[in-house]
């Protein structure tokens, strides 16, 4: 077999340029999902933790349903499934928002439980022997603790759901992963143009890991 | 108030028949105490006789089953239903736990200005003013702006104790406040808080620092389980005990 395959350098950057074009998209999916979830998370993370049975276990449902299927299921549910019942087409790139501020939602919601769950009592203690509310001690001395803590397990999650955008493919949103499809149909450079695209996701999840280290390194002076 | 066998006429606290469960474990039985202002109780008993209980029942940290706690004319009902004199009660009453239980991601000069702030609504200059006061009074002014895992034990709890007086409590409760310590740091808490039994604070203190419950205390309060079986000045209890509990719980700690 007379194979001599090369990698051929100027067609990988010669793709560059395209690719680029679906970094915003990528980048609006994740982070825009990733805020929607985080506040999904904040309210489902406490009311998970509620002394009223009646609000942990909607907040349970939920948990599970988003946690416990795959997040390219839930975006197709999303975007072929839902216009059934709408009567009208989805927007794509609202679809993967949707997605995956629903999916990272519930897990959130369990780093947010699990945050304010690890401050040792005696911090609520102290705070209502001094007179504060109940609303006022979580919010001035459990909540910025449990933050803290959560900071790590919040990257991951966020790591994630960035990859998980690439999925959003399925659905003709013009992300990172489509541009490279779209771009690999005329030129027929798979191996270039692949590699290229893992190496772009790497360069936002390798930003995204180290400014949390550095969020991270802050936090820790108060400790 | 040497002769404090004889509660004074208006008590800063009273208990009336407290009760208190954990499950089916009795913890405060039939509990009857008046503290008078200005009166330094010193509760001693053995570890799971209900002491610690006892003081965090009065400002509500725990709930009891029956009878009635009154602090300062704010009544606490069982079943923590206390509503709006609870929270009058904790702003009147200050804690310092066995745990120090500083906020550490607050600088020290902030935990102790966060309740004057937060509950008391006074304006950060004000805030300052006090703590600067207080922590000077301490000793700790030239620590303020670290945070609490920068100090020794010693000089966390003595942060705790200006982080509790800045909000002008009427009484003190200190559960178990040297416990926790190093041998070397617990002199300089005891010092802290015995100042303040000089200056006249209401002061109920759950301790086993014998020595120092006998020079400060007015009175020694002996608990058993969950019940109160002798109380007296400290040459009473500690010399005289009458009954054969408080007597066999003496010759275990006065003996080292």
């Amino acid at each position: 077999m007379d194979v001599t395959f090369q990698f051929d350098w100027q067609a990988a950057i010669a793709s560059i340029p395209h690719l680029l074009t679906g970094i915003p998209w990528t980048l609006l999916i994740s982070f825009g999902g990733l805020a929607i979830g985080f506040l999904i998370g904040i309210v489902f993370g406490l009311l998970r933790i509620s002394p009223l049975r009646l609000l942990r276990w909607p907040a349970t449902v939920y948990i599970e349903i988003f946690r416990g299927t795959p997040v390219l299921v839930q975006v197709l549910f999303i975007f072929y499934g839902l216009p059934q019942l709408l009567g009208g087409p989805i927007n794509a790139v609202v679809a993967g928002i949707a997605a995956i501020a629903l999916n990272a939602g519930a897990y959130i919601s369990e780093i947010v439980r699990g945050g304010v769950q690890s401050i040792e009592k005696g911090q609520r203690e102290a705070g209502l022997s001094l007179g504060l509310s109940r609303t006022d001690t979580f919010r001035y001395i459990i909540w910025p603790q449990a933050l803290r803590r959560m900071i790590p397990a919040l990257g991951n999650q966020g790591i994630v759901s960035i990859k998980d955008t690439s999925l959003f493919s399925v659905i003709g949103v013009g992300e990172l992963v489509r541009q490279g499809q779209v771009y690999i149909a005329t030129t027929f450079t798979a191996l270039e143009v692949y590699l290229m695209v893992a190496m772009l996701y790497l360069v936002i999840t390798l930003s995204l890991s180290f400014a949390l280290r550095l969020l991270e390194r802050k936090g820790l002076v108060g400790q | 108030m040497n002769d404090s066998q004889q509660a004074s006429p208006t008590p800063i606290v009273t208990l009336e028949k407290v009760d208190k469960y954990f499950g089916s474990l009795h913890v405060l039985q039939d509990i009857d105490l008046e503290i008078a202002a200005g009166e330094v109780v010193v509760i001693v008993g053995a570890s799971g006789s209900g002491k610690s209980t006892l003081i965090r029942c009065v400002n509500g940290l725990e709930e009891f089953q029956s009878g009635r706690i009154v602090v300062d004319g704010n009544e606490l009902t069982p079943h923590g239903k206390g509503g709006k004199s609870l929270q009058t009660i904790r702003t009147e009453v200050g804690m310092v736990f066995q745990q120090f239980n500083l906020f550490p991601h607050l600088s020290v000069h902030a935990n102790v200005t966060l309740a004057p702030e937060k509950v008391r609504g006074l304006d950060n200059a004000k805030a300052r003013e006090i703590a600067d006061r207080l922590l000077e009074r301490v000793g700790i002014s030239d620590q303020a702006d670290k945070y609490p895992g920068q100090l020794s034990g010693g000089q966390q709890q003595r942060v705790a104790l200006a982080r509790a007086l800045a909000m002008e409590p009427r009484l003190m409760l200190f559960d178990e406040p040297t416990s926790a310590l190093d041998p070397e740091m617990i002199g300089e808490v005891l010092d802290a808080m015995r100042e303040l039994a000089n200056e006249g604070m209401t002061m109920m203190i759950v301790t086993h620092e014998m020595g120092f419950a006998r020079e400060v205390a007015d009175r020694v309060i002996f608990v058993h389980d969950g019940h109160i079986v002798e109380q007296g000045t400290p040459q009473e209890v500690f010399d005289h005990p009458q009954n054969e509990r408080t007597q066999s719980f003496l010759s275990r700690v006065l003996k080292h």
